[in-house]
């Protein structure tokens, strides 16, 4: 089987040519910390209506001071209450389901999409190139907010609606950056001889392109998650995201950042697991590509 | 290093801050800009008390009160049916482009916003004037029910009497104008005004700040006290807050912002820097009437009884008085020994269950989605589960909450903060005609409950035709009857009455009720001075 | 060059129409009514007609478009519904300010991205890179309302360093513009970082970092210059969506963007305004673009636009 051999070679390569024995140890702690903390919000997301402790939506009496202010981290309270009483803790746990199912998902959709138009706009020579590109500008003129306004309005709010205009705004900078990646990479020499000797354009891609185009896709599959969550939270606010009550990391901050300086944990909890996520995506996918293509390994 | 160029550079560059030495002047902030300084057109939160400072209506009201007196009029006659007031101007009063103001410029000013050209949101305060509804109309070239007496001399005569008429002779839509300067600058009125007002417009920087100077030619010795006040827009409440501590800013304009509130009240020397004041406010769930369940007035009363407004106003850091009728306190017609509806889960969901939902049902409420509403909605939401009323939560953008409001048989529920209600005048008929009446009730109405009760319709005309002040608390009698029967109906869940916080620096004084007037929202500009003064 | 010149400014033309047709029926079809909303709270429904009326908006929307259309081949961009002035007045008002904040968002987001992303490259799994890598992740989620916020507070309020926000002086611009930089400065690190390391493992390059001639100049140069490549778009891009507005920056430090302008006009749908600010930001992100693309031959000679 071509996965296995692919695999035990990778393997043998990397017994034969070991880089430093410290950069490994520390590369795969990173990477297991990585995947610790995905793990962590997984189970979160997954498990949340039995290991949180109280119920997200439960604005408790007592959970504000007399004077309506939210209580800081106690003990029966593990991260505070939020603005309205409510534990930030279960809210954060629950939140995790949308985060994760936001700032991966549609962020990956979003990737998928843009890296294609990207791709094949620098490639195509031509009428392809143009029309792609300047199909790019209009979706970045798009008025979004607009859409969102008009669909918060018309429709039932939903996780897909927010989904697609998240979609939909997105893939036009990753489209960008890979465009100007695949055009200069295109352009050389082994790529012109490659297409010269009539190698179909697929496979010059796939094995040719795609490899340098790798790394910025793996910035942007992980920063791309933090901003995706926080884009998220801003629709959410024009009404078309997620419904109140339901909470979401970004969404917490977005309500809670003008309490900032009164109230800082509202803002730096739920943005850690936002940066902590994100990070542990790009640890994990650092190693997950150096292990799967030894070509790219020192890169 | 980088540090101290960086230091360098702000230290060279002067901060502009509107402050001028040696002059009685002050500082105010506000987060929107200020649209429009037209009388005829502004309506905002901002411009309210500014246009009243650069112009004059007829009447006025005593300041920090709501008082009416007169104003531009020295005197006034009602006739015996209530349905002619004559004006008699005071002499002597000027344009700040130097031209007395005569009783023509009076009927010219009320016409012009009469005019569908001048798109006045005021229009509809002077209906009821004769002859207006076919000069809007385009069907004559004047309004027949102004009458110019003579030089100083207006007459406006009703359709029928209307007790509340002297205040829309105080509002600003009834400020009078100079026709020469409005026919020459056109649009750039709004923006170039020229009035009788206590201030005149000094610069206005697009975006970013307004400067008033005071007008040497004011009617009235001895006002304004303030040489200069400059408006700062576009300013965060946040940084607003910073800016005043730091001696940079005198009033917050938008108020104490609700991040810093817990901490302003408790520190003893930022919490004598608070000025706190009523307002004619009343935030409120309508319940639309005509959407099953809620025609049940059994369930509307159900849902009048779930809510924790005590929680709700704790949301809000305890800036507002729980509401338990459709007035607020500082209304005339308030009424004080009207108990309401007791906050009573076991009660409400009985009530529920004798009108046939004994398990609830689901609906749906509609809120704005500035803060602290939608919070306040999630508020109102919990409250309504509580009693097995499952109520998905619609937080959307402000024009398009007004637009399901005004749309029959769309939104079952609306929480109308950060929209409605604040009276325009301080008069009980101002809280029941635009949101409350049969009479409202066309497509776009601000009834959101799509209310509509005959009786307490005839009630409330009764009550406006008591003109003379003699029968004024007659007139409030009969309100507060009317208004007892609207919460029989439950149309609404009152929840709460705002009360106004700001903070103004310790340079500025005079009376706190100027700070917060309920009139000269936010701030009576002609009659607030520094220490100093 | 000439001739994709002209063909790319066409192209524009068709984009800026595009963009206006797709704006104007979203705003035609939004359950919201600017009359109703210009009209206020106390208005009969008569006065809501009336003024319907006199804003043409009885019309149907092909009639409505073709009347902007209209206007806008003489420059005239219409009146604000609720300031009654004219759009291109209110639009150059605040345009200098978003000009400004642009050029000083993007010098900060290279001078913070561009050394990040260098020193991440070259020092490759040494803690430098990686504090690097977690200092671009915290930068990217920080909200911005929070830095903005928080640098107001350290160095304008508690140690006066600068004014506290506003507008005027190079002075105010600097904490706007390094809450932009922070933000996108951690992308342009990382992306920098990604794009050294793809050159440097290059062709003849590898050889010449192996063989030990990185502090050669040349190869330094050559180095940096082809990974700058996806930079340029990226610059390309936020010049575009710079020139749109930024509201959060401009509504933290008072600074008087069109971003502002855009949210309160989006609130109570004026539309002209609206349609203004589209247009302007429309224009920023096509010419921003076109700039990227016109920069790439000049990193990679290599680079030529065929078709």
């Amino acid at each position: 089987m071509a996965g296995a051999k692919s695999r035990s070679r990778s393997a043998s390569i990397q017994i034969r040519q070991p880089p430093s024995a410290w950069s490994r140890v520390k590369r795969n702690k990173a990477a297991v910390f990585g995947l610790m903390v995905i793990g962590l919000v997984c189970t979160a997301a997954l498990l949340a209506p039995w290991i949180a402790p109280y119920d997200p939506a439960e604005q408790f009496s007592d959970g504000m001071t007399l004077e309506g202010r939210p209580l800081a981290p106690s003990q029966r309270f593990l991260l505070g209450t939020d603005l309205l009483g409510r534990d930030l803790l279960s809210r954060l746990i629950f939140g995790a389901r949308i985060s994760l199912l936001i700032g991966v998902i549609a962020n990956a959709v979003a990737l998928t999409i843009g890296a294609m138009f990207g791709t094949a706009a620098g490639y195509f020579k031509g009428w392809v190139s143009t029309a792609f590109m300047r199909a790019t500008d209009m979706m970045m003129a798009f008025p979004a907010l607009i859409l969102a306004i008009a669909l918060a309005a018309i429709l039932r709010p939903s996780l897909w609606i927010v989904a697609l205009v998240i979609a939909m705004v997105n893939w036009v900078w990753i489209a960008r950056v890979i465009y100007s990646v695949v055009l200069t990479t295109s352009q050389r020499e082994f790529v012109e001889a490659a297409h010269a000797l009539g190698v179909p354009t697929t496979r010059i891609i796939r094995k040719h392109l795609l490899p340098h185009l790798v790394p910025t896709l793996l910035v942007w599959g992980t920063l791309g998650i933090s901003t995706t969550v926080m884009f998220e939270a801003s629709l959410s606010f024009l009404g078309v995201g997620v419904r109140p009550p339901t909470p979401s990391w970004g969404g917490t901050i977005s309500e809670s950042q003008s309490f900032f300086l009164e109230a800082p944990w509202l803002v730096a909890v739920p943005g850690a697991s936002i940066l902590l996520t994100s990070l542990a995506f790009n640890l994990v996918g650092d190693a997950l590509r150096d292990a799967l293509d030894p070509q790219l390994r020192s890169v | 290093m980088l540090v101290s160029v960086l230091v360098a550079i702000a230290l060279v560059t002067p901060p502009l801050w509107g402050q001028s030495s040696g002059r009685a002047s002050m500082v105010v902030t506000f987060k929107d800009d200020i649209s429009t300084l037209d009388p005829a057109i502004g309506y905002d939160w901002q411009n309210w008390s500014i246009i009243k400072s650069l112009f004059d209506g007829l009447m006025d009201y005593e300041p920090g009160t709501t008082k009416l007196v007169p104003h531009l009029a020295q005197s006034y006659t009602v006739s015996a049916d209530g349905k002619t007031y004559t004006f008699k101007l005071r002499p002597g009063i000027k344009f700040t482009n130097g031209r007395t103001v005569v009783a023509r410029d009076v009927k010219y000013s009320v016409e012009r916003v009469l005019n569908p050209k001048t798109q006045s949101p005021g229009a509809g305060f002077f209906g009821n004037i004769r002859g207006a509804a076919a000069f809007s109309a385009g069907k004559t070239k004047e309004v027949s029910g102004i009458r110019v007496i003579d030089r100083s001399t207006v007459a406006f005569s009703l359709d029928k009497a209307n007790a509340a008429f002297l205040h829309t002779m105080a509002i600003n839509f009834s400020h009078v104008v100079p026709r020469e300067e409005v026919q020459r600058l056109g649009a750039q009125f709004g923006h170039k005004p020229v009035g009788t007002g206590a201030f005149r417009l000094r610069e206005w920087v697009l975006g970013q700040r307004l400067v008033l100077e005071r007008n040497p030619n004011y009617f009235l010795r001895g006002r304004p006290y303030l040489d200069r006040i400059t408006f700062q827009v576009g300013v965060e409440p946040n940084v607003a807050f910073l800016r005043l501590q730091r001696g940079q800013v005198d009033v917050l304009g938008d108020g104490i912002p609700p991040a810093q509130f817990a901490r302003v009240m408790s520190d003893s020397k930022l919490s004598r820097l608070v000025a706190v004041g009523d307002q004619l406010q009343t935030g409120y769930v309508t319940i639309n009437t005509q959407v099953p369940p809620f025609t049940d007035v059994r369930v509307r009363r159900a849902l009048n009884m779930a809510i924790d407004k005590q929680r709700i106003v704790r949301i809000i850091n305890n800036r507002a008085v729980p509401a338990k009728q459709v007035l607020p306190p500082l209304m005339p017609g308030y009424d004080r020994e009207y108990a309401g509806y007791p906050f009573d889960r076991e009660q409400a969901k009985q009530l529920l269950a004798e009108a046939g939902h004994p398990n609830g049902f689901s609906t749906v409420l509609y809120a704005n989605n500035t803060d602290p509403n939608p919070r306040i909605a999630q508020a109102i939401q919990q409250d309504l589960a509580a009693i097995g009323v499952k109520a998905e939560l619609k937080t959307l953008a402000q024009s398009t909450v007004i637009e399901a409001g005004g749309t029959k048989g769309q939104a079952p529920l609306i929480w109308s903060g950060g929209m409605a209600w604040i009276a325009d005048y301080p008069d009980a008929n101002n809280f029941y005609w635009p949101i409350l009446s049969c009479a409202a009730l066309t497509p776009g109405t601000w009834n959101w409950a799509w209310y509509c009760n005959q009786t307490v319709e005839k009630m409330v005309e009764e009550a406006d035709a008591l003109v003379q002040s003699s029968q004024a608390s007659a007139r409030e009698a009969k309100f507060r009857e009317a208004y007892r029967m609207i919460m029989n109906d439950a149309p609404w869940i009152p929840i709460f009455h705002e009360r106004r916080y700001t903070m103004r620096s310790a340079r500025m004084s005079g009376q706190v009720a100027l700070f917060v007037d309920p009139i000269h929202i936010p701030v009576h500009y002609d009659e607030v001075k520094r220490t100093s003064q | 060059m000439g001739g994709y010149l002209l063909r790319r400014l066409l192209q524009s033309v068709v984009i800026l129409l595009g963009i206006t047709l797709i704006t104007f029926a979203l705003l035609y079809l939004l359950p919201a009514d600017p009359a109703r909303m210009i009209a206020g709270r106390s208005a009969t429904a008569e006065t809501v007609t009336q003024i319907r009326a006199e804003l043409g908006l009885n019309e149907s929307l092909p009639v409505q478009y073709a009347r902007y259309l209209a206007r806008l081949a003489h420059g005239d961009l219409g009146r604000s519904y609720a300031q009654k002035i004219e759009v291109t007045e209110l639009l150059s008002s605040r345009i200098g300010a978003t000009f400004l904040l642009m050029l000083g968002g993007i010098f900060f987001e290279l001078l913070i991205g561009i050394p990040a992303g260098i020193l991440a490259a070259v020092r490759r799994r040494t803690a430098a890179d990686q504090s690097v890598m977690v200092g671009a992740f915290l930068g990217v989620s920080a909200p911005q309302f929070v830095v903005g916020l928080l640098l107001l507070y350290i160095l304008a309020y508690k140690v006066p360093v600068f004014p506290l926000g506003g507008f005027g002086s190079l002075a105010h611009l600097i904490l706007p513009a390094f809450t932009l930089g922070i933000a996108g400065g951690g992308w342009y690190a990382r992306v920098m970082r990604s794009s050294m390391l793809d050159v440097i493992h290059r062709d003849f390059v590898r050889t010449a970092w192996a063989k030990g001639l990185s502090g050669s100049r040349v190869i330094w140069k050559h180095t940096v210059r082809n990974a700058l490549l996806p930079v340029v778009s990226m610059v390309g891009l936020d010049i575009g969506t710079f020139m749109g507005g930024v509201v959060v920056v401009e509504s933290v430090f008072g600074w008087p963007g069109i971003g502002q302008l855009a949210w309160q006009a989006i609130q109570i749908v004026d539309i002209p305004v609206i349609m203004g600010v589209v247009m302007v930001s429309a224009i920023a992100i096509v010419l921003g673009n076109l700039l990227a693309d016109l920069v790439y031959p000049l990193l990679d000679p290599k680079i030529r636009y065929g078709g």
